[in-house]
């Protein structure tokens, strides 16, 4: 008979606080996989969205806000820049593509974007990846058509051939309702970016829409820039972010992106320190379960002394239990974890569009169960110490 | 040459009040190998005290205890673990069966702290106690003259030179009593070892051809008699 076999039955014959304890760590480590794998995911997806262009061009605001407003559709337009603006950026040398886009409106809560066909025919949204139509076509500039992203197409029930009307404002509000009815001629593929939210209208649509001002009927909210390479970036940088002030280059766009992480390091911290106390709690509660058993573990352990067990082997017998709660906490904790990442990037994708790999490997899947066991072997060290010492002939008696 | 051989044997407890109580003093003692011998003594003299010295469970103050030549009070606790594991068996008064193992995992668990689980001896040995069909039950799924079955078996699975039993009979009723010693007296016989059994109850030590009253070898209980 084995160790492991006088542990396993040991952890049976303690069921109860067995099972309570292996849970304490299981969502322990499944928190701990779960923020570590969000946040690295978060960070890496995040930074590499960019729809296949370098740079954002809007009003004058912050980087920040102009891509999330224009790549990842999430936060107000700061303001319109003119067609002009565009044209002369398209102008550039070092510019291979200018797309503008216009927003401020909605159906149902995803939003409404103007802009050019150009958008999914002459750009990729990662290398060698063009948008594809699902079913139907490209919408025609001069019609009121519609394209449809898949996750915005499914969430909406539209299909080929429905028609909708758009809601003034980017937050929906049923009491703004345009005039404008739109018919929808074509729902893209999946793309799992943020593009799959929206639904996608002629620009001219957005600019000429009932009660939108005439007097900026030219305007758009954003160009979306492709650089031939990357170095003219600088250049265009100098022109609009140092020289100018009206208007306000954003590029490169994951570096943007990862300068909003890079100001949540301390969220970071924060979160690696609420971890490793879970950590910790977990581990002193499988301290407290294996030492408030000791006393009725003492005439078991006087009996195996008694026939003729090392110190040492019941020493061990008793890390090894601390070890292997954890271990199964950790399986456990592996189930917790899918479910946890399921829900999260199930959120991630309803609000950003953008989609995160529930089953991806990344480091902390291996650290954190090990770190957990190597906690957990520390926690036995003091009910294992107490077992080394347990009084053979003291114990031998039953206890009454 | 004797198998257990003990001389100038000592020890004392200290007791709630700080005073320092002997409990045993044995002069000498001494059992042949594969020979069966009794001790008799009254409750509170001293006769698990001197069993669990010659287990090396406890170390005496003073005095030798030698163990086919092997002097256990200087033993190392490792090696007294070792000695109880390999050459000694053990039955007790309550039978201290673990609960969590089935009968034949309770032979297994001991044989693996000494020379290593043998499925077939420990089934052999259970079937010879009685209990081939009960090899899987555990503890508290037997009545109490089984649970010492098993004990017997226990004590007798890693082939020990000497078994000693502390009142093995004391929970028993007469009749599961007379079985029991009837087969621990033919077990230790068929297994050549030897047997050194205590208990207080003159009845079930009547078929030993050697009985000893333990006042007249401790002489702390022969002052405690006297007194």
């Amino acid at each position: 008979m084995t160790l492991a076999r006088i542990v396993a039955k040991s952890l049976r014959q303690h069921a109860l606080s067995t099972a309570v304890t292996s849970l304490s760590i299981a969502l322990a480590c499944a928190l701990l996989m779960t923020v570590w794998s969000v946040k690295e995911q978060a960070r890496a997806t995040f930074t590499q969205v960019d729809a296949g262009f370098d740079a954002v061009l809007g009003a004058r605001s912050s980087k920040l806000q102009l891509v999330l407003n224009a790549v990842f559709h999430l936060e107000a337009s700061p303001a319109n820049i003119s067609s002009n603006d565009v044209a002369e950026i398209q102008r550039q040398p070092g510019v291979a593509l200018a797309v503008p886009i216009a927003m401020g409106d909605n159906f149902r809560g995803f939003r409404i974007v103007g802009t050019t066909t150009n958008l999914f025919t002459d750009s990729e949204f990662a290398p060698g990846r063009r948008h594809r139509l699902a079913s139907g076509r490209l919408f025609d500039p001069g019609r009121q058509e519609a394209i449809v992203g898949s996750f915005a197409a499914r969430r909406l029930g539209l299909k080929y051939g429905d028609k909708f009307q758009p809601f003034h404002g980017i937050n929906f509000d049923e009491r703004h309702e345009h005039e404008e009815q739109y018919v929808v001629v074509g729902v893209l593929e999946p793309s799992n970016t943020p593009a799959d939210r929206v639904l996608w209208i002629p620009l001219e649509g957005v600019q000429h829409m009932s009660g939108h001002a005439e007097e900026t009927s030219s305007d758009v909210s954003a160009a979306l820039v492709k650089l031939r390479l990357p170095m003219a970036g600088q250049s265009l940088d100098q022109i609009y972010n140092k020289k100018g002030d009206r208007l306000t280059f954003a590029w490169p766009i994951g570096a943007t992106m990862a300068d909003l992480f890079n100001r949540l390091a301390w969220l970071d911290r924060i979160l690696a320190l609420v971890a490793a106390l879970v950590a910790i709690v977990a581990a002193g509660s499988i301290l407290t379960s294996i030492y408030n058993s000791m006393n009725e573990r003492r005439r078991q352990i006087a009996i195996m002394r008694a026939l003729g067990a090392r110190r040492t082997t019941i020493a061990c017998t008793i890390l090894i239990e601390s070890m292997a709660i954890a271990l199964l906490g950790s399986g456990i904790g592996y189930l917790f974890h899918g479910a946890m990442m399921q829900v999260a990037a199930w959120v991630i994708q309803h609000q950003t569009g953008v989609v995160l790999e529930v089953f991806a490997f990344h480091p902390v899947l291996v650290w954190a169960p090990l770190g957990m066991i190597g906690l957990s072997a520390l926690a036995g060290i003091v009910p294992a110490i107490k077992a080394y010492q347990t009084d053979v002939a003291g114990n031998l008696a039953p206890l009454n | 040459m004797p198998l257990l051989e003990v001389a100038g044997l000592k020890k004392s407890f200290v007791a709630p009040d700080g005073l320092s109580h002997p409990v045993i003093d044995v002069p000498e003692f001494s059992l042949e190998k594969e020979s069966q011998v009794a001790l008799r003594g009254e409750s509170g003299l001293g006769k698990t005290t001197f069993l669990h010295l010659i287990a090396g469970i406890l170390k005496p103050d003073a005095g030798s205890i030698h163990l086919g030549g092997v002097n256990v009070s200087n033993l190392s606790e490792s090696a007294r673990d070792r000695l109880r594991s390999t050459r000694l068996g053990y039955i007790f008064q309550t039978f201290n069966l673990l609960p969590a193992f089935t009968c034949l995992e309770n032979l297994l668990l001991a044989m693996s702290f000494g020379p290593g689980a043998n499925r077939d001896r420990a089934q052999a040995l259970l079937g010879r106690v009685g209990l081939s069909g009960r090899l899987h039950h555990y503890p508290r799924q037997l009545s109490t003259g089984q649970q010492q079955r098993v004990a017997v078996a226990r004590a007798l699975v890693n082939g020990p030179e000497l078994v000693l039993a502390d009142e093995p009979t004391g929970n028993l009723d007469h009749t599961n009593a007379v079985e029991v010693l009837r087969l621990i007296r033919e077990t230790c016989a068929e297994n050549k070892a030897a047997l050194l059994l205590v208990s207080h109850d003159r009845e079930a030590l009547a078929g030993f051809e050697t009985v000893i009253e333990l006042s007249q070898i401790n002489q702390v209980s022969v002052q405690g008699v006297s007194a």
